[in-house]
């Protein structure tokens, strides 16, 4: 005969109407916020401050050159054929040494999903994604990354992209 | 000081000092309301920041202390766009219409022992007068702007001060009747003698329907259907840009503080110590604790200010239809019971109400 839980009893009903003039649900509410107000901020102060990056982060595209500076880079297109968002453009052309090397590597910022299949498909580690992830255009046409461009950014930061395939080598 | 004026033009009349002095009063006010709600302001981001565990502003200055000047600089060099078809004069003037009762109020709260811009004895009812007159502004404001959502928020806001005013005005007649007078200054003063005589503790049904009407009043979260973000954009601000938007933003400011300041006024003893029945007045240093003073006031509502902040960072915003509830259904009869017990217990000379 026990239905006390269908139907609240007049002391559960008294009780819910002396909470109700209590404030009592409000007054929970309002300590949680006020714990919070006292608990340590997680705010990062950007600039200043910076997230841990792992030597996985994919930012900006580079390409690589070997130690003796010969350009990884075969234009075996695996890159382009795996890109899912068709951001890569390549033309090859035969070098005077008789070896394949790609004439035109573009790679389009606006169309790149920063997936890194590019980076896994390389059989030779010529293209890579690097931590750069601060980088504006301010010209129309400054989103097509040309061979170039990835070259220059390759050579500029070689020893961090070296040392982030090294720390990840036991993985790949 | 009046004396120091007296003395320096003592050419002109008698009446034309006593004038200049008042001036001088009214725009001391006026200029430290101002200011207090310039930090108003900052306090709001850095409480709500606190609070969602974020460090609020703090690039401007130190700690972000010069933030509301840059705030302020911001606003007063943007553009104001009147809409198109929008009632030109109404549109103008409805922010001066909002702006003014919520300065004007502050000429009868007592600010230290003895003074007060303006000690009517009826200060209460000018405090009723003025907190009602800054409805027009917000009415005027939606029905001059031409847009459905001005005039929706605005007739939401009308509807919600216009309910919870009685239980505010039911609330202060609690007070009247404790205090025996409509005088702000000789309520406090009622009040004098320790925490035991403030009237929160006779009171405190009506303390707290006042507060929450106050809040609701405001148009502050939980009760800012008025410019419910998600229904309505910003309500009856939305046309409003630049130096006019500010003027509601102070006006909203200054409203605030004040409640905040009425409510220590009218049940926390105002500018009285919290310690006066506790400490001697002639004790060595603490004694000090128990002298009654701006101090006081400034930090109940201090206290006050930041519940208003506490409140909008904890709750959702009602329902339209809660908010009419509780103002009409629960508040009215609260204060109404609360009232009566209050007459028939000082008629028959009981208790806290002889």
């Amino acid at each position: 005969m026990n239905d006390s839980r269908s139907r609240p009893g007049a002391g559960d009903r008294i009780r819910a109407v002396f909470r109700t003039f209590a404030l009592w649900e409000l007054l929970r509410g309002l300590r949680v916020t006020l714990k919070n107000f006292f608990r340590r901020k997680v705010t990062l102060q950007y600039p200043e401050e910076k997230a841990p990056q792992s030597p996985r982060f994919r930012g900006l595209h580079a390409l690589r050159r070997y130690a003796n500076g010969e350009e990884r880079c075969i234009a075996c297109k695996l890159c382009e054929a795996v890109c899912p968002a068709l951001a890569i453009t390549i033309e090859s052309e035969v070098h005077e040494d008789g070896t394949r090397r790609a004439s035109r590597y573009d790679i389009d910022l606006f169309k790149c999903v920063y997936c890194g299949f590019c980076e896994e498909a390389c059989p030779v580690d010529a293209v890579v994604e690097t931590r750069i992830h601060e980088y504006h255009m301010e010209n129309r046409g400054e989103n097509i990354l040309t061979k170039e461009r990835l070259l220059e950014i390759g050579d500029q930061y070689e020893e961090q992209i070296a040392a982030d395939r090294g720390a990840d080598a036991s993985y790949r | 000081m009046a004396d120091l004026l007296a003395n320096w033009l003592g050419f002109l009349p008698p009446e034309a000092i006593g004038a200049l002095i008042d001036l001088l009063a009214v725009l001391a006010v006026t200029v430290v309301v101002i200011l207090c709600v310039a930090y108003a302001t900052y306090m709001e981001r850095k409480v709500i920041g606190f609070m969602q565990l974020r460090q609020g502003p703090n690039r401007v200055g130190f700690r972000g202390l010069l933030q509301p000047f840059a705030d302020v600089l911001k606003l007063l060099v943007k553009e104001i766009v009147i809409p198109g078809r929008a009632n030109r004069w109404l549109f103008l003037t409805a922010p001066v219409l909002s702006l003014v009762p919520a300065l004007a109020a502050w000429a009868v709260v007592p600010l230290f022992p003895g003074f007060a811009v303006a000690d009517l004895n009826a200060g209460l009812l000018y405090l009723l007068a003025m907190t009602s007159l800054g409805i027009y502004g917000i009415i005027l404001a939606g029905w001059a702007s031409n847009s459905k959502y001005a005039l929706l928020g605005a007739m939401r806001s009308a509807a919600q001060m216009v309910a919870y005013e009685i239980a505010m005005g039911f609330a202060l007649v609690g007070v009247l009747m404790a205090a025996g007078s409509l005088n702000l200054g000789v309520i406090v003063e009622k009040q004098a003698g320790g925490v035991a005589n403030w009237f929160i503790l006779p009171l405190l049904p009506l303390f707290l329907v006042y507060f929450i009407s106050g809040v609701a009043e405001t148009n502050r979260a939980p009760f800012d259907v008025a410019e419910g973000e998600s229904e309505i954009v910003a309500g009856f601000h939305v046309e409003y840009g630049g130096a006019t938007f500010a003027m509601f933003f102070l006006a909203e400011y200054a409203n605030m503080i004040l409640i905040a300041t009425l409510t220590a006024v009218l049940f926390l003893g105002g500018w009285e110590s919290p310690f006066a029945g506790l400490v001697g007045r002639q004790w060595a240093v603490v004694g000090i604790l128990a002298a009654p003073g701006l101090f006081w006031l400034a930090a109940k509502t201090f206290l006050f200010l930041f519940v208003f902040l506490w409140l909008r960072a904890t709750f959702p915003r009602y329902r339209y239809d809660q908010i009419m509830r509780l103002g009409w259904k629960v508040f009215i009869p609260v204060t109404l019971v609360w009232i009566g017990v209050e007459a028939v217990m000082s008629v028959l000379q009981v208790g806290p109400f002889k």
